[in-house]
């Protein structure tokens, strides 16, 4: 039996406002538990909910960005349920107008090693406040619960069931996280749950058409479980059917030490909310021109600068893609190119995907916090162009930037000055060098004048190792053949 | 003094002819002699606390015409200080951090608090015998409820034990005690007075509203309750204007429409005549009376007994014992926790209620009661925008009979929300809504009761409703009589 996996996604982002939701309390992450609550947030008698303008603008943002239908009149409904950490026994959510509808996400894919450019189509983002944490560990069979959470905004995403692979889903999920991070509308920290995915996953005969019985795994919060979760899934009901079994319904949750999903409710307890719209809060009117003005004030997206890159910069495709993954990467490269002249372009770019990102990475940190800034990494540039250091001596000289740390506009010389590293390319000095290797190297040079070509390469490399690197290896092949040729 | 009103005790105020702290001693000694239930917490201290900064404030003349004076709020409005318990066990110890928006403006006009007024247990009652803490009685009638949901505040003015009072409306609880005790309430256009800090039985129903001995008085109370409050997202934002301007204005050529549904059957002969007899008298001022029909009139209950129930199901969910308020002293877990502590701490007029509303929201039923309930809100809406093309204001009985015996229709829910078919349609409709005393009936028992007259305005024509009031009771003294022995 061949199977189909379908997989459809829901995606809560926490919106960066400074403040929550519905009230005035400050949303960072960390603080001391209960000391980000309002009379708003902790539900006390009286309390009335008002609407946080930043977060539709967040919304409206998104909508735009994905190409969706911003709705000119949406409606707040309260989704009533019982927990703790709920304080008002009711979410305030969206139901029946959500002020995003539509839309769509693109990425690529590799499939049987050839990379596809896929879509993903989003039914609908609407705004809702997050709830509280409850705290199981350290209260001795009771539960803390903590409030500060409570009335953070979130736009929840979902998307159509159009995947059909974890590998789709991570991807799509990837993409939608640089799109939430590149506009600036959710800081995409996975660890501290701003970015959380909960997945739609049923199995269907390839051919049929009618979706098979989903399941939904939730609170997923890194990219690698959503992966593993997905997958142990997929294995789960396609194992169970040829079992001849069935499907039911259910919430799960992933349990990443297990490695498996399990039930957390099943349809038997399936909740009924009573939706209604919530008559404490009017409808949400969003005019076409709030929409105008946001649009205004938002940054190019990654998609249009992409093809700028391409065109201003005459860079590879492949290229334009990786530094506009992340805005702070392609405001670097831009930035670098300004000061280093649009010939440089490639060059930039070559050292951003590969020496400083490879230096990111060791570091386990990001663009933004690099200790050299791009008017620096462009002078480093500079002196490769014009010969000053070769590109190998370049890296030594690149690193010596890492670690000084320094402001200074002249750190590329500074580097290169004080660890001597200056190109060799006065011809005396470079005579000298080869004089010295030929000497000490007579079946090389035999070898060579006997026709075998690459036996300059040893030589080569001795000459290199007695200057240090620091020969200039253009005139120093010029010299070396020059000598072994007379 | 105690009998005076409140426009007379400001001018004595002012005239520095009494201070603010004898007048607050005078009717606290009242309070405590008084056996009518009517107050649910007095703290004397604070009390007199207020009473001197305001005597401060009439001595320095940084005073309005409220300074000094007495006022009582319902146990509806939180306030710090004083516990506010929506005369619920639930909030039986519960003492509200942060002031209602009303409370707030009557502290900034100086009025001096004399405690929180007894009511139906959040507000859910037309006989105030719905509170934990014991019913009220009827100052005219001790055997007679004084009416509901605020029948502590009608009491207390009727029985001179404040001045002033704050009041809430849903579906008629201000109009309907002060009809049931003979004094003088208004509840204005839905928006108008901030539901901040006003504990929410039906969030699109609720409005704050003043009691006092005459119109005048009411109007003074209303400019100081009114206005735009940021903190609740369905306050209107209008003007700020003096709701007394036009209390002098003649009645000439004023339209009084009479809906022919409001004298019908159930309508009781002895509030009819003083209904009628009151009618006569507007004739007399100038005025024309109008037959209309207000269609939908009986459809109100229906209408009303699901969407107020529906959202009060929704607003009383975070009484869970959770944060605040009671919690069950023995549980075994979460679900028993949550069962026991509200079965113990709602009364049954409340558990009622919250089972009709969440029935109504119910999946499957949704559809059934609440949309429809809605769209026949609209339709009743209709029927007064249609009435007020052909009349200035609408005028009929408060209830269809005078108050009944305590205890008479306490086993009996549906006979209580029977009688509240006068009030309904006003509150689905959000028009501003008046009762002033217009005579007496005998009811059953041959005892002296009072009978209010309803006078019904177009959206936010709170001034002439009290213009018309006011006219009145310069022609009549129904609102001058008092109870025995008071």
């Amino acid at each position: 039996m061949q199977w189909e996996v379908v997989i459809g996604l829901e995606t809560h982002t926490q919106l960066t406002t400074q403040s929550k939701i519905f009230s005035g309390s400050p949303t960072q992450f960390g603080a001391e538990p209960n000391t980000q609550t309002s009379p708003v947030d902790l539900a006390l008698p009286g309390a009335l909910p008002v609407m946080n303008r930043g977060a539709v603008e967040r919304a409206i943002q998104f909508g735009l960005a994905i190409g969706a239908h911003i709705a000119p009149h949406s409606v707040f409904a309260r989704k009533n349920y019982f927990y703790p950490d709920l304080p008002k026994g009711y979410q305030i959510s969206q139901m029946d107008l959500p002020v995003v509808q539509g839309g769509k996400v693109s990425f690529a894919l590799e499939v049987d090693g050839k990379t596809e450019i896929r879509s993903v189509q989003l039914t609908r983002a609407h705004l809702e406040e997050d709830a509280g944490k409850s705290l199981h560990e350290d209260y001795q069979g009771m539960t803390g619960i903590d409030l500060n959470r409570a009335g953070t905004p979130l736009l929840e995403i979902v998307t159509e069931p159009d995947m059909r692979s974890a590998a789709e889903a991570v991807a799509y999920a990837k993409a939608l996280h640089s799109l939430v991070t590149w506009l600036g509308i959710c800081d995409g920290n996975m660890q501290e749950g701003s970015f959380r995915c909960d997945a739609n996953v049923s199995v269907r005969p390839v051919g049929q058409k009618e979706y098979g019985t989903r399941c939904e795994i939730k609170n997923l919060n890194s990219f690698r479980f959503l992966e593993d979760a997905i997958n142990y899934e997929v294995r789960r009901q396609i194992e169970l059917i040829e079992d001849g079994g069935r499907v039911v319904q259910a919430t799960r949750l992933y349990d990443p030490d297990k490695r498996e999903t399990r039930e957390m409710r099943s349809k038997e307890d399936a909740q009924d909310y009573r939706y209604f719209p919530d008559p404490d809060l009017p409808p949400l009117v969003i005019s076409e021109e709030w929409i105008a003005r946001v649009k205004a004030s938002m940054p190019e997206l990654p998609g249009a600068m992409r093809e700028r890159f391409v065109e201003a910069y005459a860079i590879p495709e492949y290229d334009a893609a990786v530094l506009t993954q992340s805005k702070a990467m392609a405001n670097y490269f831009e930035a670098t190119v300004t000061v280093a002249g649009k010939a440089q372009a490639k060059p930039v770019a070559n050292w951003l995907m590969g020496d400083v990102a490879s230096t990111l990475n060791r570091e386990d940190t990001d663009i933004d916090n690099a200790p050299v800034k791009p008017a620096q990494l462009a002078q480093l540039l500079q002196r490769i162009a014009d010969g000053t250091i070769s590109n190998k001596i370049a890296k030594e000289v690149f690193a010596g930037m890492w670690e000084a740390k320094s402001d200074s506009a002249t750190l590329a010389d500074d580097i290169i000055e004080a660890k001597g590293l200056k190109q060799i390319s006065d011809s005396g000095a470079l005579e000298a060098i080869v004089d010295q290797v030929l000497a000490a190297n007579e079946k090389s040079v035999a070898e060579y004048r006997a026709g075998k070509e690459q036996a300059i390469n040893a030589l080569m490399g001795q000459a290199m190792k007695a200057s240090k690197g620091k020969a200039n290896p253009a005139q120093l092949t010029d010299l070396l053949k020059k000598k072994l040729a007379s | 003094m105690h009998t005076k009103t409140l426009k007379e005790l400001s001018d004595l105020l002012h005239a520095k002819k009494i201070s603010a702290t004898e007048l607050a001693s005078l009717f606290l000694d009242r309070i405590s002699a008084s056996d009518l239930n009517a107050f649910l917490h007095v703290d004397k201290e604070l009390t007199l606390q207020q009473a001197t900064v305001a005597d401060q404030r009439l001595a320095s003349g940084d005073s309005t015409v409220l300074t000094g004076i007495p006022i009582a709020h319902k146990d509806i409005f939180v306030t710090r200080g004083w516990r506010s318990t929506a005369a619920s066990k639930m909030l039986e110890n519960y003492v509200s951090p942060f002031d209602a928006t009303v409370v707030e403006q009557f502290n900034q006009a100086g009025t001096v608090t004399l405690g929180k007024l007894n009511c139906d247990e959040f507000a859910m009652g037309s006989s105030n015998e719905n509170s934990y803490f014991g019913p009220v009685k009827n100052p005219w009638d001790k055997t007679a409820i004084p009416g509901g949901s605020s029948g502590g505040s009608a009491a207390a003015i009727a029985a001179c034990l404040t001045p002033a009072a704050t009041a809430t409306d849903t579906g008629g609880s201000i109009r309907q005690p002060a009809a049931l005790c003979g004094v003088t309430g208004i509840k204005p256009t839905y928006g108008r007075v901030s539901r901040f800090g006003m504990i929410a039985f039906a969030s699109s129903l609720d409005q704050g509203g003043p009691i006092a001995k005459t119109a005048e008085d009411c109007g003074l109370l209303l400019n100081a309750m009114c206005g735009f409050d940021p903190r609740d997202s369905t306050s209107i934002e209008r003007e700020r204007e003096d709701f007394t301007r036009s209390l002098n204005e003649p009645l000439q050529g004023l339209r009084i429409g009479i809906p022919k549904e409001y004298f019908g059957e159930g309508l009781a002969a002895d509030v009819e005549q003083a209904v009628r007899a009151a009618l006569s008298e507007f004739e007399k001022l100038g005025a024309t009376l109008v037959d209309i029909s207000l269609p939908k009139t009986e459809l109100s209950i229906p209408t009303y007994y699901v969407i107020a129930p529906a959202e009060a199901s929704s607003n009383l969910s975070r009484f869970d014992g959770v944060r605040y308020g009671y919690r069950a002293n023995d549980y075994k877990d979460l679900s028993d926790m949550y069962r026991k502590t509200r079965s113990e701490g709602f009364g049954d007029e409340v558990k009622r209620r919250i089972l009709v509303g969440a029935y109504v929201l119910s999946h499957g039923y949704y559809d059934a009661y609440y949309v429809q309930a809605q769209k026949i809100r609209r339709l009743i809406a209709q029927d007064f925008k249609q009435a007020f093309d052909q009349c200035d204001v609408i005028m009929g009985p408060v209830a269809p009979t005078v108050a009944w015996d305590l205890g008479a229709k306490a086993d009996d829910p549906v006979a209580n929300y029977l009688a509240d078919i006068f009030t309904l349609s006003t509150s689905l409709a959000g028009l501003p809504g008046m009762s002033i005393p217009c005579g007496f009936g005998q009811g059953e028992k041959n005892s002296k009761r009072p009978v209010g007259l309803q006078i019904i305005g177009n959206y936010f024509d709170e001034a002439r409703l009290l213009n018309v009031a006011h006219q009145y009771q310069q022609a009549t003294d129904w609102h001058q009589r008092q109870p025995a022995g008071i």
